[in-house]
């Protein structure tokens, strides 16, 4: 049921060209309005005081010095906390078994993890707050810590949460098949033991938020730093028991998000309930070394897999054992089990094979909470199941290529259900890798590598098809029980200048969702992009919706935009048809004029026709409707997720004197349906690539075997910087869903999901004439000097 | 307070053009001074420790991290921040390749990259893709994957050049 966006000269086509984005010129212009950026009358600031310990009984607290300091207003303990603000379970229906303790906003009796907020100082300014929270006392008696996943479940490990009588989380077991049968009678069964290691987002802007409780009128606004604000909405009504309708929740620019920002942080919940007690606004502001201990972590996986192929590279089995360990509780309302849950169905996902085996277990820990963040569950599923087929190529001799060929799903496939019982719609493997090995030249490049080493230079190439979870409906959350918004809505306004104001569920972190949305609605009205202006992130003026995550932002907003904008295209033509003496489909919008539809002659421009409608209706026929507004919602039903595809190629040199790695070049095709604006899908793309390249080759989060956080700290966490980073191709396939009007899937994880797989593939290439070879993420030198034999102790 | 250590220092200086005189408390960096006192909330706090320049600013013609200045070390100094630098029009060619390649994506980064892009430019070459990354390897972008960054910068500095030239 899509509409054909392809013709360029249609006209109003601006879904599909590069437009320029119309928050980015106050953005350069250091314009931007973040949390931080805003003052408010009286407004005070909260510290939290925050556990040394991995786990450990609060004994005592005494706030009496701190109380003293200058410029402290009021320290608050958990048990303050718990009179006004309820804790919360995060557990999903759906996933059987998934149990998690009630969590505080600030810890009452026990500290369960480094960086957990025991007490809370309120001050005139932060520097007051953070003067008295150095002074608030703190008495702890230690406990012994779970902080290895493997051992978490050995009887003679503590149990966490003697309530929960074990350390085990959740399981999940999914079998198809007959994978031990296909083992036993395979040409090669090849087999690894995979680790990606924890990571934090390091948005750029910490996690902040300013909360301001108006006794007066019983309305609480919050200005939030986050994903979804209509969530926030119903999680700060519910835990403070407020009327959802009383709780306003606004998210000007934010600073980055890539997943952190859409959870239920303690300390954001206990900033709110600060601001409803003391009747004054309240900012949080994370600083740096808390963010590492508290926002949240992810991709903190173990995992032992085996791939069975026959003599012709067919693929037979994947058997797959994931272990993770998701910290100290179940992070809310999401749920901390999603990851590994992820794992299971996405593992083998681009391949047509009929066996497979996959188990998750997730187990608690003394450690931060992980979580969703950006391709949930992605980069492990696609390392796991790339590396195993670039193992099975190695081992039987083929070309790396010439295996994915053999094994994809064919592009006529479709609709296909997976081993996993994942519902493809529409995938594009083998056109999105022929153009790949167009684009990167893969003869050429395979050329060069041998001539480099003959010269002692060690390149590789690393391939990785991936497939990436988008548009979910229901089935994510919903049916889970969680107050979380599959369905998006827009509504769209057009005023007396002819203008036209779009109010959109889903928000703006940077990705470019209000530049998307203007060409949506702008070609769907009828009016040039310009004359769009733009609402998101404010929940008491647009439509209730689940904000920006899970790369749904075009292709469940944007179709709730592009419906909106056409039911109100179709309103303007009936009131023009009424003053013009014609009949509705003889005519059209174009620019921002009425036109007649067959000629494209102007008739009259909107300005004429918001001035009588809005000014003089009295000219009107009587009973005329006269409805400049329409709002549209929309939600996906005929498949739970609408999937993409890609496939990444990464070309590097490994230095096998010091194990450095450098970055040659990044390749990636992917086909995210219909691509509204050209650009900012490739630098949503690229973005992602380096957030991958970051877990491939920098990322860690280390602790040590007590829970203490080793590197919490931007000087000793490695991001990537633009000295380290590859330039990328970006190249893409577009199979449009055919789920929505507008036919787009989301972009936003793919980058992400792929790179690590074929980084590691591409190190790999390289090392193979040594004999070596590396699954533990990030490639550290260190690591690749291990491989080769150069260190051992 | 013993007398060899003031805790309120006066302070004199030029922000943007503009002379500033204020009292500041000993241990204020520059970064909160600027957008905590004088309201000029376009450069950003993020690490504060020095290491993701979202901070940068302009000091005496340098490019600084006002995370690791003390606003007491600003004394005598011609500050510049993103909003100066946009209201004169300094970099205005820069800002806009920044939009037109979409160099930015949340834009938190991006005051500080202006102000580290335009340090490098102000050199008055033509830097190789390799220098420009090389150069702003000190400021963390999470979002853009930095080749937009590379490639508006570039632009730049051929623009630039070839105005120059002609
Ligand atoms: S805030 Fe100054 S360098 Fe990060
Ligand atoms: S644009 Fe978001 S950090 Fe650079």
């Amino acid at each position: 049921m899509n509409i054909p966006f392809g013709n360029p000269d249609r006209p109003n086509s601006y879904i599909g060209k590069t437009v320029p984005r119309p928050n980015a010129g106050r953005l350069v212009e250091g314009r931007g309005r973040y949390v931080d950026d805003i003052t408010l009358p009286r407004m005070t600031h909260v510290v939290f005081v925050r556990s040394p310990h991995a786990h450990a009984r609060i004994t005592g607290i005494d706030a009496a010095e701190a109380l003293k300091a200058k410029g402290v207003l009021r320290v608050f303990t958990g048990a303050d906390l718990a009179r006004v603000c309820t804790p919360w379970v995060a557990v999903l229906a759906h996933l059987k078994g998934l149990k998690s303790p009630p969590q505080h906003a600030i810890a009452v009796d026990r500290a369960t993890w480094v960086g957990e907020p025991v007490a809370a100082v309120v001050a005139t300014s932060r520097a007051a707050a953070e003067d008295g929270a150095a002074l608030v006392e703190v008495g702890y008696k230690l406990l012994p810590a779970v902080t290895d996943m493997r051992s978490a479940l050995d009887d003679a490990t503590p149990v966490l949460h003697d309530e929960m009588g074990e350390n085990l989380a959740f399981r999940r077991l999914h079998e198809e098949g007959d994978v031990e049968a296909a083992m036993a009678s395979a040409h090669k069964v090849v087999s690894a033991r995979f680790r990606t290691a924890r990571h934090t987002g390091v948005t750029p802007e910490p996690r902040s938020i300013l909360a301001d409780w108006n006794p007066a009128e019983g309305q609480l606004t919050v200005w939030h730093a986050t994903q979804a604000p209509h969530m926030m909405q119903t999680v700060f009504a519910k835990h403070l028991d407020l009327p959802e309708g009383r709780v306003r929740v606004i998210c000007t620019d934010v600073g980055g998000s890539y997943g952190i920002k859409v959870h239920v942080y303690p300390d954001e919940v206990a900033a709110v309930a600060i601001a409803k007690v003391m009747g004054r606004p309240v900012k949080f502001v994370a600083d740096r070394l808390e963010s590492f201990t508290t926002d949240i972590h992810a991709r903190d996986h173990e995992i032992e897999a085996r791939i069975a192929v026959d003599a012709d590279g067919r693929i037979l089995a994947f058997d797959v054992d994931d272990w993770t360990a998701i910290g100290a509780y179940s992070v809310y309302p999401r749920t901390s089990a999603i990851e590994g849950n992820q794992v299971v169905n996405l593992c083998g996902g681009p391949y047509d094979f009929a066996h497979y085996r996959a188990r998750t277990s997730v187990v608690f820990q003394n450690k931060t909470p992980t979580c969703q963040y950006r391709a949930v569950g992605h980069p492990i599923a696609v390392a796991v199941t790339e590396g195993l087929v670039d193992m099975a190529a190695a081992e039987l001799g083929m070309d790396p290529v010439e295996i994915r060929r053999r094994n994809l799903f064919p592009d006529d496939a479709y609709p296909v259900t997976s081993p996993a019982k994942m519902r493809f719609e529409g995938l594009s493997h083998h056109a999105s890798l022929d153009k790949l090995i167009a684009l990167m030249d893969y003869d050429a490049l395979r050329a060069d590598q041998a001539e480099a080493r003959k010269r002692g230079i060690h390149r590789g190439i690393g391939i990785a098809s991936f497939i990436e979870l988008t548009n979910p409906s229901p089935f994510m959350y919903g049916i889970g029980g969680a107050r979380i918004s599959a369905q998006d809505g827009c509504t769209v306004r057009m005023d007396p200048d002819g203008s036209v104001v779009a109010l959109s569920g889903v928000t703006e972190q940077g990705q470019g969702t209000e530049a998307m949305l203007s060409q949506i609605v702008a070609e769907g009205v009828g009016v040039t992009p310009d004359k769009v202006r733009v609402i998101t992130g404010d929940t008491q003026v647009t439509p209730y919706g689940g904000g920006t995550w899970a790369s749904r932002g075009a292709g469940i907003g944007g179709e709730a935009a592009l419906q909106s904008a056409l039911a109100l295209k179709d309103s303007i033509l009936e009131v023009a048809g009424a003053m013009l003496q014609a009949p509705k489909d003889a005519l059209d919008i174009r620019a921002g004029q009425v036109v007649d539809s067959a000629t494209g002659e102007p008739r009259m421009p909107l300005e004429e026709l918001g001035r009588i409608v809005y000014f003089r209706g009295d000219t009107l026929p009587k009973g005329l409707p006269r409805e400049l507004v329409q709002t549209r919602h929309f939600i996906t039903s005929d498949y739970p997720f609408a999937f993409t595809n890609g496939v990444q190629a990464s070309y590097l040199e490994v230095d096998t004197e010091t194990g450095m790695v450098t970055l040659l070049k990044h390749w990636c095709v992917e086909d995210c349906g219909r691509i509204i604006n050209p650009q900012l899908v490739d630098e949503q793309i690229r973005g992602g690539i380096v957030q991958g390249l970051g877990g491939a080759l920098f990322e860690e989060i280390h602790y040590d075997a007590d829970g203490q956080l080793l590197n919490g700290s931007m000087a000793d966490y490695l991001v990537p910087m633009a000295a380290e980073m590859p330039d990328m191709v970006i190249g893409h396939v577009e199979t449009p869903t055919k789920e929505s009007l507008l036919g787009a899937k989301g972009a936003g994880e793919a980058g992400t999901a792929g790179a690590p797989a074929a980084v590691m593939n591409a190190i790999n290439d390289a090392l193979r004439p040594f004999g070596a070879q590396v699954t533990e993420m990030p490639f550290t030198p260190e690591r690749i000097l291990r491989a080769l034999g150069k260190i051992d102790d | 307070m013993t007398e060899a250590f003031r805790d309120r220092i006066d302070i004199a200086l030029t922000v943007n053009g503009e002379p500033v005189e204020a009292r500041v408390p000993a241990g204020r960096h520059l970064i909160d001074f600027l957008r905590l006192d004088l309201g000029l909330t376009g450069a950003h706090a993020s690490c504060e420790h020095g290491v993701c320049g979202a901070c940068t600013i302009r000091v005496d013609g340098e490019s600084v991290r006002g995370c690791l200045m003390l606003a007491a070390q600003a004394d005598g100094a011609d500050v510049w921040t993103v909003e100066g630098l946009s209201d004169t029009g300094a970099v205005r060619d820069l800002q806009q390749a920044f939009v037109e390649r979409n160099a930015l994506q949340c834009g938190f980064c991006t005051p500080g990259m202006l102000v580290a892009a335009e340090e490098l430019l102000s050199r008055g070459t033509v830097p190789s893709r390799t220098e420009i990354r090389e150069h702003l390897s000190g400021n963390y972008c999470r979002c853009t994957g930095y080749e937009a960054i590379v490639d508006a910068v570039e632009g730049v500095a051929i623009a630039r050049a070839g105005k120059g030239a002609a």
